[in-house]
């Protein structure tokens, strides 16, 4: 891979998307100040000490948007993780073996997907306990239907091909076709995918725990963060805009990382190698 | 005319099916959990006795298929049932929201669809120059913006420190149009945001996806102007594709809709619904949620229609 081919919103992409990962993982490191420590006035102005000031209860906005980050990233990550292993097997499963497992899956695919995922979420929510558990359950199982229809159709595509025939004329089972022929082949469209995926569950969650239907007060994460200093908006005082900017830079880097990606990999179809 | 009106008809009836079966799916998901509502009225500490006639009352105690039933005749008869939290008529407290919601769905509509459609325009007469690049540069920045942080920003500038809007949109009965239409500026604009991008972004591959056609190239040979070729050949082929995303993005305006009335405390459905799921009011929730995906629904079908009927293969059968 030649590093000077990177065009420059890639690099931006991935230097912030790295920047926030560090931020997420060293957490306690980083922070200056405790989660859920009242160490200043209630939304203090930013200061040397406080570099963005204090929230609604008078504790460090930077230190709370840093664990933020962590809560934020690691639910949304677990969430389209869950989404990618249920979605892609079942998509590669439903290619493979056609017939009605193939039909009853896409079925009930294209039904969960006629409802908008925030209002069947909301309506799941309504009944069950909203504990982190529950929401990457949620919100990996919403998602998972759309990494379905990617994973069926890349692997419909793939599963004619030659290479896949001979295989199956060779005896060969159904798992080993899908992991051993059909998954490395897929590999790019759905890293790419899992990128945009990631962001999508970064906003679900993010609008959820907005509404007040995710993370719970006192852990800290980002959507929540603008509910709580959301009232000092109308006073002038712009603290819930941080974490709603945060998420905004982190979905925008993602987002030109995976776009990056998916471009690189079509050049790859044009024939040249990177 | 036979061949298109049995695809249409056959169309709305997969529609019918499929929000039938979305009326299961939302009434199963509401009946997952082991406890029940009558728990969730009395609390932990109810003794069974209470629970029982809590459930008699509520008719708990019949099986969930015939619940089911009973909810579904109740709200083909627009009979919505009552809500738990404070027992009043469902379908009254939400007949006004949902005119709210759709008053404030049609505003965005009105200004998000031709601005979309004439930017996507744009960007495809100007196709990999400076405008086109602008304009995918911003798409791809406004995709990745929460609802809120849209919400918000407008807020603080326009709403608190230039004060040219108001920033909590207080809507009631005796509000002339414009008055109303003031107060919604905020959250339509928002809404329009969310949904500008996606529109514009659809309707330029819409439209590119036509200017790739031979025809198009004799236009050009004929040594038409770009923009004539766009708005006689381009555009009329392009209506069915476009229609498509407009359609596409309304429904999914109808859903951002739920975050937006909560930024800003505008009466409508969405908030209702919010305020419901948290106070774990199942029948409100159910109420809301097929209302929601019934709008949903019907928007792609309509979509999937105005393609068939505008199909020209279609209209003309051989």
């Amino acid at each position: 891979m030649n590093w000077r081919r990177i065009p420059a919103s890639a690099w931006l992409g991935l230097v912030l998307t790295f920047a926030f990962i560090f931020v997420a993982v060293f957490a306690p490191w980083v922070a200056p100040y405790g989660l859920n420590e009242t160490v200043t006035d209630v939304w203090a102005p930013p200061s040397a000490e406080y570099w963005l000031g204090g929230d609604n209860l008078g504790r460090d906005l930077l230190s709370r948007m840093i664990y933020g980050a962590r809560t934020t990233m690691l639910i949304a990550a677990l969430a389209s993780a869950l989404a990618f292993l249920s979605g892609s097997v079942l998509g590669f499963l439903a290619a493979v073996a056609g017939g009605w497992l193939d039909q009853g899956l896409s079925r009930l695919v294209d039904l969960i997907m006629a409802i908008p995922s925030l209002i069947l979420a909301l309506v799941v929510l309504s009944v069950v306990p909203a504990d982190v558990g529950t929401l990457i359950l949620v919100m990996g199982l919403v998602e998972s239907t759309r990494v379905f229809r990617l994973a069926r159709a890349v692997a419909v595509d793939i599963g004619v091909m030659d290479f896949v025939e001979a295989s199956r004329l060779r005896g060969e089972g159904t798992r080993w076709i899908i992991f051993r022929e059909i998954l490395p082949n897929a590999l790019s469209p759905l890293v790419a995918e899992f990128g945009l995926r990631f962001i999508f569950a970064v906003l679900f969650l993010s609008s959820l725990s907005f509404l007040g239907l995710g993370v719970q007060p006192p852990a800290a994460d980002w959507g929540g963060m603008v509910r709580e200093n959301k009232d000092g908006i109308v006073f002038g005082i712009g603290a819930a805009l941080y974490p709603a900017g945060a998420i905004a830079v982190l979905a925008i880097s993602v987002n030109l990382v995976a776009d990056w990606i998916l471009n690189r990999t079509t050049d790859l179809k044009g024939g040249r190698s990177g | 005319m036979g061949l298109l009106l049995r695809l249409v008809l056959q169309r709305i009836a997969m529609g019918l099916l499929l929000l039938l079966a979305v009326s299961v799916m939302i009434f199963a998901a509401t009946q997952i959990l082991p406890g029940d509502v009558a728990q969730a009225i009395l609390g932990q500490s109810a003794t069974p006795e209470a629970l029982a006639n809590k459930r008699a009352e509520l008719g708990l105690d019949q099986p969930a298929v015939t619940r089911y039933f009973a909810w579904l005749g109740g709200m083909l008869q627009g009979d919505l049932g009552t809500a738990l939290s404070n027992g009043q008529d469902i379908a009254t407290s939400l007949g006004k929201r949902l005119g709210n919601t759709l008053f404030l769905a049609a505003v965005a509509a009105v200004i998000a669809v031709p601005l979309a459609i004439l930017l996507g325009l744009v960007a495809v007469r100007y196709r990999g120059r400076w405008p086109d690049k602008l304009i995918s540069a911003v798409t791809l920045a406004s995709i990745s913006l929460p609802e809120f942080f849209i919400g918000y920003v407008l807020i603080f500038f326009v709403g608190v420190q230039l004060q040219w809007l108001p920033s909590v949109s207080t809507v009631y009965d005796t509000m002339g149009f414009w008055e109303r239409l003031e107060a919604v500026a905020l959250p339509a604009i928002t809404l329009t945001l969310v949904v500008l991008a996606h529109m514009m972004r659809m309707t330029r591959a819409a439209i590119l996806n036509v200017m790739q056609s031979a025809y198009i190239e004799t236009a050009e040979l004929k040594g038409l102007r770009a923009f004539t070729i766009i708005r006689k050949h381009a555009f009329p082929n392009a209506i069915a594709p476009i229609v498509n995303v407009v359609m596409i993005n309304l429904a999914y305006l109808v859903v951002g809709v739920v975050v937006v009335e909560v930024i800003f405390v505008y009466p409508g459905m969405g908030q209702y619904l919010v305020d419901h799921v948290s106070k774990r009011d199942v029948p409100v929730v159910q109420a809301c949620g097929l209302i929601f995906a019934a709008v949903y629904i019907g928007l792609n079908m309509i979509a999937d229609v105005v393609a068939i009927i505008s199909n020209p293969r279609l209209r003309h059968p051989k």
